[in-house]
């Protein structure tokens, strides 16, 4: 049976393609039209041509487990793209911009004066319970004084139609190869809608990349070298690792193939002998960076390497220590930040969030724990979370005890319902929770994605679209429907 | 080119070529076996001699059975040689260089491996078997051809020729080896099917049809010998390996010394008097030239592949 958008169900939430009643909203109009056209098998063949596709370009993600080790797994792909209108995003846009602006001079300054602290606007004790401050790096000047070159913001969608930023991932944030690889699959598959819309185009963030990488080169050379510093073929985001090396033109490298000389100068090992590197796009936390400087157990990084930063031999993106901005007390000031620094409202709003580090507003957490969302300070890809919700009253206890003992390391925020898109489900649409990750660049000038990734929560009602638990992805649309 | 690329990139060529010697000689072996009067059939042993796999193989099997030998050699993973394991060894090297290799190789050496994996059951029956074989040559051709043809012809491809001609090489003088010593009991009841063991020999290195076309002999011991071993133009014949390697090799920096062990084997295989090798003389020649070989990896991996960090000093 073919899709029909009068018998899909927004529920409470809300959909991005369909307004209530089977409506499509006017973006998405030509792409819901184009869905309900197609018969049962169409789609059926579609779908098996994306699959097929993802199958042969090898795009996987790999994951852990304790019996199998690593695998790698097809990348779980949704055939329905999640549309957004060029006039939204715009200004999206412009508050993503603003952000990666606010948290940039946050942290130049943070190494340097502290102004924040000293007036009173960034609490000093949440500065030094910081794990990712790093006492390394006060004092330096990265070149054009920027930290995190590459950002991805988590954006998601409440019930009432307004966008929040969930998070901002300033260390190694990934996932921009899928958005990349999504774009191609829909390409191959489904080559008309591409013909009869204006839908901006993704593929070339690759280049920008690039640009913005050799504009921090400390030579002057015309053609600066650069190089992706990867973990090895055994990261989860590996693939993204070469397929960014690959589309750059740029070595993809591991530790190993590097080593600083005396004279501080980073260089690769080549067939034709040491070569000096200029820039190194790092996908390595900081603490494994360098054996020297941080973790002595580290094999995955290369030994002096904070010696030739520091020395300004070397350009590093994102800059050690910029992670420091990634913590989830800090977002909570990230509005603050922006008035503090740009003298700016926020265009885009955090959601609002309890930092259990006040008295007050932990009182509050505890009591209300059901309703909450508890996250802690420094965990990433949904790890040592608790939906409050969906847990068990033992669970509930349990952060509880964690939350008084390390208050400092909690905050809380309102289980938010997510906006839904239609995802396809044994060739019927049913809505699944999305959020998205759009990729901003910050160099000479600031540019972001046309969209970003867009994760969904592929199993019914979940709002985890972590690939490690579960979610799938889509292709993002940014339609120019000609209005203003 | 860093020092790890090129050798994922020389592996990678190995591994792709050795996939499809291994299954080009149990394509062949089969063919021979089937043409042999039985009780005088050579049997299936002598793949596993001429791979050199013996002491693994005894290990997992109790006996040189055509069902055991080709599973020995096709899809058992434990086998780091079967055709399987090659592929797969290709395919995780290739994963290594997937920013050097075009995309297309890429997408086209994984999913050979997933046919190789997928396909395994039927291709161990005696029916599936020639199918199997012959698309996993195909295959390996393919992904040999298309790096030719969209690959820049850079230090990387310099790094595929040469894996890619050391692999040929080598398995070319073991099949000789091998091959000669069980063909060579002079029997008289023998004689009649000799000459069905050189073609085998011959089509076992897909070069049959370009012996008659040169030779315009009979398929006899010296001019097959001569034909497989000193030949310029045969794309599988060792000499003509030898001047691939060197061909790539001029590319390179820091090429003194391979250039050096490479102009001693050439000529070792250019003056030797094939006529004058007996068996037993055949047999030690032979080992000398997989010696040169063995030398001739060994120098490319302190040349290229190991990168001392000392002398901290940019080379051109």
């Amino acid at each position: 049976m073919p899709i029909r958008w009068k018998t899909y169900q927004t529920n409470d939430f809300y959909d991005e393609l369909v307004k209530g009643g089977g409506r499509a909203r006017p973006a998405a109009a030509a792409l819901c039209k184009y869905l309900s056209s197609l018969k049962d098998k169409d789609i059926e063949e579609r779908k098996s041509a994306a699959e097929l596709a993802i199958h042969t370009m090898g795009v996987t993600f790999t994951v852990y487990s304790e019996e199998g080790g690593s695998i790698d797994r097809a990348w779980p792909f949704d055939i329905i793209p999640r549309v957004i209108a060029k006039s939204e995003w715009e200004r999206i846009e412009a508050g993503l911009k603003q952000r990666v602006t606010a948290l940039n001079m946050f942290i130049d300054d943070l190494y340097h004066e502290q102004r924040i602290v000293k007036d009173k606007v960034f609490p000093r004790e949440v500065l030094e319970g910081s794990k990712n401050f790093r006492p390394e790096c006060v004092g330096i000047n990265p070149p054009l004084n920027i930290w995190a070159h590459i950002c991805g913001s988590d954006l998601v969608r409440d019930k009432d139609g307004t966008v929040y930023v969930l998070e901002d991932n300033l260390r190694v944030p990934s996932g921009v190869s899928y958005m990349l690889e999504n774009r191609l699959v829909m390409k191959r598959v489904f080559p008309e809608l591409f013909e009869n819309q204006s839908i901006l185009p993704v593929d070339n963030y690759p280049s920008q990349l690039f640009d913005m990488l050799t504009s921090l080169s400390p030579r002057k050379s015309e053609n600066p070298e650069v190089v992706v510093l990867t973990p090895g073929i055994y990261n989860s985001a590996y693939f993204e690792h070469a397929y960014l090396a690959q589309q750059m033109g740029a070595e993809l490298v591991q530790g190993s193939d590097l080593v600083v000389g005396e004279d501080d100068c980073v260089y690769m090992k080549t067939i034709y002998g040491l070569q000096q590197v200029d820039v190194i796009y790092r996908r390595i936390d900081d603490e494994y960076i360098d054996p020297e400087a941080f973790r002595p157990d580290s094999t995955l990084g290369v030994p002096g390497l904070m010696r030739a930063w520091r020395a300004g031999k070397v350009a590093l993106a994102n800059a050690p220590g910029a992670g420091v901005a990634d913590d989830k007390v800090v977002y909570a000031f990230v509005p603050k930040m922006i008035r503090y620094y740009l003298d700016q409202d926020p265009i885009i709003e955090n959601v609002p969030t309890y930092l259990c580090m006040n008295k007050d507003e932990r009182d509050y957490v505890i009591a209300n724990l059901d309703k909450l969302v508890v996250k802690p300070a420094n965990e990433s890809g949904g790890y040592g979370m608790l939906v409050g919700p969906h847990a068990s009253q033992k669970e509930r206890d349990k952060f509880a005890r964690l939350i008084k003992h390390n208050a400092r390391n909690y905050i809380a925020q309102p289980t938010l319902s997510l906006s839904t898109t239609p995802t396809l489900v044994d060739l019927h649409v049913e809505p699944r929770h999305v959020d998205l990750r759009p990729f901003i660049l910050s160099g000479e000038q600031i540019t972001t994605t046309a969209g970003g990734l867009t994760r969904v929560a592929l199993r019914k009602g979940s709002l985890v679209v972590n690939s490690s638990q579960g979610g799938g992805s889509k292709d993002t649309w940014i339609v120019d429907t000609g209005e203003a | 080119m860093l020092s790890r690329v090129a050798e994922s990139i020389y592996w990678l060529a190995r591994y792709i070529e050795r996939a499809e010697n291994t299954a080009r000689i149990v394509m062949v072996n089969a063919n021979l076996v089937l043409d042999t009067p039985k009780g005088m059939s050579p049997g299936w042993r002598p793949l596993i001699t001429l791979t050199g796999s013996e002491d693994l193989f005894d290990k997992i099997y109790p006996e040189s059975s055509e069902r055991n030998v080709v599973k020995f050699l096709t899809g058992d993973t434990k086998n780091p040689g079967s055709t399987l394991s090659s592929l797969w060894f290709a395919r995780e090297n290739a994963r290594i260089v997937r920013d050097v290799v075009p995309r297309e190789t890429w997408e086209y050496i994984n999913d050979l491996h997933i046919f190789a994996k997928g396909n395994l059951q039927s291709g161990l029956t005696q029916r599936g078997r020639y199918d199997y074989l012959k698309r996993i040559i195909a295959g390996a051709q393919q992904i040999t051809g298309m790096l030719s043809g969209t690959m820049s012809h850079n230090a990387a491809y310099d790094f595929l020729r040469i894996g890619r001609n050391l692999e040929r090489a080598e398995m070319t003088i073991r099949i000789i080896d091998v091959r000669t010593a069980s063909l060579l009991s002079n029997k008289a009841e023998l004689k009649p099917f000799e000459n069905i063991q050189w073609m085998s020999v011959l089509k076992s290195l897909s070069a049959y049809q370009m012996y008659r076309r040169q030779s315009q002999t009979r398929v006899r011991r010296l001019p097959v010998l001569k034909f497989l071993l000193q030949t310029r133009d045969f794309p599988r014949a060792f000499y003509h390996c030898l001047c691939e390697v060197e061909t790539a090799l001029q590319h390179l920096p820091r090429n003194d010394k391979a250039m050096d062990i490479l102009a001693a084997a050439k000529e070792k295989v250019l003056q030797a008097d094939l006529d004058q090798l007996e068996q037993q003389a055949l047999h030690v020649f032979i080992d000398e030239l997989e010696l040169a070989l063995a030398d001739l990896a060994a120098q490319l991996n302190s040349s290229y592949f190991v990168v001392e960090p000392s002398p901290v000093k940019q080379a051109a």
